[in-house]
C-alpha cells in the first residue's frame, strides 16, 4: 500500500493543514508523498505578471509558509513533497525551497523542476482550435499575458524515479500530482490504462484538499461535520491494483462519509464517461463508494481509456478594470432607498457617459441568484423594511472610467437616498482567461534538478 | 397522498466550474428517492432555473452506483471566474439554486 496526502486545495487553503498530514504518513512508516495543489486559472495569470515585474517571483506566494513546517518531518520520513506551487516561475520556487532547507540544515535535499507547460510564443492563438468549455465567450484581442498546457504526470514520475525528494511544477494537471508519485512508486504501465484512471481518480479525490473529508459540504441540520475548524486534509491508501481508501489523519475534524467522497467525485466533472487528463481519458460511470471503517470510504471501479489526442491550453490576457462599490441601507423603507440608489448610479453612468458595463445587486434580497440583467431583483417581493446592501460592479477597458462609476457610488454619501453608509470601494486590473486545445507535438515536458540545469 | 418538498431536504449537491461551463451534482440522501431524481429532476427544470442569465444547453448525467446526477450547464456563468460582474464569479452557491426545485413525494417516503 502506498500513502499519498493532500496538503492543499488552491491558492490561499489553510497553511497549517499538511502538518497533521504529514505527520499521519510518517506515523506509518513506509514514505509516501504529500501533493499541493495552489494554481488556479487566474493564480497562474497572477503569478506571471507577478514574475514580469521581479523575476524571483511568480510563484506560489505561500509557498514557505507551507513547507516551513514540513520540509524536515517529510523529508526524515521518505516523503516526497509534489506541488505546482511554482505556479509561473518553478525554477524560483525550487530556490527558494532550497534557502529554506540550507536555513534548516536540511542536506542533500533533491528538487526537481518540470518544465514543458509555458507555450508563450510558441503557440498562434490566432488559428488554436478553441476550447468548448468557454461556450459564447468571445474572442479576446488584448495582450497576452501568460500560455500554458496543462501537462501530464510523466516528468513527475520520472523526477521522482530519478530520486527527486521534492518535485516543483507550473502547469499540470491536477490529478497529476497523485498519478506522479504512484507510478513512480508502482511503475505502473502508461499503457495499463484502468491503473492509470485509478490513479487519476485518487488524484482527482485528493485535488481540492478538504473538500473529500468534510470541508465545503457542512449544511447545519442536513450534513453536520465535526469540529470543522480542524478538519483533516485527505491521505489516499492506493493498493497496486488502483483501488484505494480515502481516509485523513486520527484525532483531526472533518469527516470522510461516502456523501463527502460523491460530492468531490463529480466536482468539475462533466461528462461522467469521459473525464479528459493529459495521461487518460477517465470513465467513472461504475466508481463505487462503501464506508468501510469510521472515517474511511473505499473507492473502486475506474476504467481509462486512451487519452485525448490534443492539450487544453490556457491563454491568459491583459484584460479590462474592474470596479466595485458597496452602501448600506437599512430599517424602515431601507429597499426602497437601496433600489432609487441603484436607479441613481444608472442615471449618472448615461449623464456622464461612461463606457462600462455595469451590474448592481442588492445583498438580502436575490444577489446571488440573479442574472446581471437584474431579473430575478425586478420581481423580488420580500422588505421593504430591512437591512440592505447595494453592491456595484462595473468593468472597462478604460481605468479612468471605472474609477468614475466608482467615485459615483462614494457620491451617493451626499447626493444619494437618505441613510446610506458605509461604502468601501475598489479598482482593480483584471487578467482574462481563454482556452483552446493545441497538438501534443508542440508540449514536450520535462525535468532537471536544480544546480544541475542544463542549457 | 403526495406532499411538496424541496429537492434540499432529499438530496444534497455541489456546483463546480471551468470556463464558462457550470456543473452541478445532485445525490439522493436515501436509495428509496433515486427514482424520484430521475423523474423529477429534468433537464428541461434545471433549464429553466438559469434561463435567466443565458444558459444555452443543459446535459443531464445519470450514476445510478451513486443514486446521483451530474448537470452541465452551458453559458451558464456570465463571463466565468475572470469576467464576470456577480459577487460569485465562479458559481460555487448555484448549486443551492439548483437544490430549491419543488419535488412531490409519496407522503409516506417524506424524511422526517
Amino acid at each position: 500500500m502506498y500513502r499519498i496526502g493532500s496538503g492543499a486545495g488552491f491558492s490561499g487553503d489553510r497553511a497549517d493543514a499538511a502538518i497533521a498530514v504529514v505527520a499521519e504518513i510518517a506515523a506509518a512508516g513506509e514514505g509516501g508523498a504529500i501533493m499541493f495543489e495552489t494554481l488556479g486559472e487566474r493564480t497562474l495569470a497572477l503569478g506571471q505578471i507577478a514574475r514580469g515585474q521581479d523575476a524571483t517571483r511568480g510563484y506560489e506566494p505561500l509557498l514557505e509558509d507551507i513547507l516551513t513546517p514540513i520540509l524536515r518531518p517529510a523529508h526524515e520520513a521518505g516523503i516526497t513533497i509534489v506541488g505546482n506551487f511554482g505556479a509561473a516561475n518553478p525554477p524560483a520556487a525550487a530556490a527558494a525551497i532550497r534557502a529554506l532547507a540550507d536555513r534548516q540544515g536540511i542536506a542533500g535535499l533533491k528538487i526537481a523542476i518540470v518544465t514543458g507547460d509555458d507555450l508563450h510564443g510558441r503557440m498562434d492563438i490566432a488559428t488554436a482550435e478553441r476550447w468548448d468549455g468557454d461556450g459564447r465567450l468571445a474572442e479576446f484581442s488584448g495582450e497576452i499575458v501568460a500560455v500554458n498546457a496543462y501537462i501530464g504526470a510523466r516528468a513527475i514520475a520520472e523526477a521522482i524515479a530519478s530520486g527527486a525528494d521534492v518535485v516543483v511544477t507550473g502547469r499540470v494537471a491536477d490529478p497529476a500530482l497523485a498519478l506522479g508519485p504512484l507510478v513512480a512508486h508502482y511503475g505502473w504501465d502508461w499503457n495499463d490504462l484502468d491503473r492509470i484512471a485509478a490513479g487519476t481518480l485518487a488524484g482527482h479525490l485528493l485535488e481540492c484538499g478538504a473538500q473529500v473529508t468534510g470541508g465545503y459540504f457542512a449544511d447545519p441540520g442536513f450534513k453536520d461535520v465535526p469540529r470543522p475548524a480542524e478538519i483533516g486534509f485527505p491521505i489516499a491508501e492506493v493498493e497496486t491494483d488502483g483501488s484505494f481508501v480515502i481516509t485523513k489523519p486520527a484525532g483531526t475534524g472533518g469527516l470522510v462519509s461516502e456523501r463527502t467522497v460523491k460530492e468531490q467525485l463529480l466536482y468539475e466533472i462533466h461528462d461522467p464517461s469521459a473525464y479528459l487528463t493529459p495521461d487518460v481519458t477517465l470513465d467513472i460511470s461504475d466508481v463505487t463508494v462503501r464506508q468501510i471503517g469510521e472515517d474511511r470510504v473505499r473507492v473502486e471501479g475506474a476504467r481509462g481509456r486512451a487519452a485525448p489526442e490534443k492539450l487544453k491550453v490556457t491563454v491568459s490576457y491583459h484584460g479590462d478594470f474592474f470596479g466595485e462599490a458597496e452602501i448600506s441601507y437599512a430599517g424602515p423603507n431601507a429597499l426602497n432607498r437601496a433600489r432609487l440608489a441603484q436607479q441613481t448610479i444608472r442615471e449618472r453612468i448615461a449623464l456622464l457617459g461612461l463606457d462600462v458595463r455595469m451590474r448592481s445587486d442588492i445583498f438580502g434580497t436575490v444577489s446571488v441568484f440573479d442574472a446581471d440583467s437584474g431579473v430575478m431583483l425586478s420581481q423580488f417581493t420580500g422588505g421593504p423594511d430591512g437591512d440592505y446592501r447595494v453592491r456595484f460592479a462595473f468593468d472597462g477597458e478604460d481605468r479612468k472610467a471605472v474609477e468614475r462609476a466608482v467615485a459615483d457610488v462614494n457620491a451617493l454619501y451626499c447626493c444619494g437616498p437618505a441613510g446610506g453608509g458605509g461604502v468601501r470601494q475598489s479598482v482593480r486590473p483584471r487578467v482574462r482567461t481563454l482556452s483552446y486545445l493545441a497538438p501534443r507535438a508542440l508540449v514536450t515536458p520535462s525535468f532537471f534538478f536544480l544546480g544541475e540545469e542544463t542549457a | 397522498m403526495s406532499q411538496t418538498v424541496t429537492l434540499h431536504q432529499i438530496a444534497h449537491g455541489r456546483s463546480g466550474d471551468k470556463g464558462n461551463r457550470l456543473n452541478v451534482n445532485v445525490i439522493a440522501y436515501e436509495a428509496r428517492h433515486w427514482d424520484v431524481l430521475l423523474e423529477q429532476v429534468t433537464e428541461e427544470r434545471v433549464a429553466a432555473l438559469f434561463a435567466h442569465r443565458g444558459a444555452t444547453r443543459v446535459k443531464r448525467y445519470e450514476l445510478p452506483r451513486l443514486n446521483a446526477l451530474n448537470f452541465v450547464i452551458d453559458d451558464a456563468l456570465e463571463g466565468g471566474v475572470n469576467a464576470s460582474l456577480s459577487t460569485d464569479t465562479h458559481g460555487k452557491c448555484l448549486s443551492f439554486l439548483v437544490l430549491g426545485l419543488e419535488i412531490r413525494l409519496p407522503t409516506e417516503t417524506v424524511p422526517a
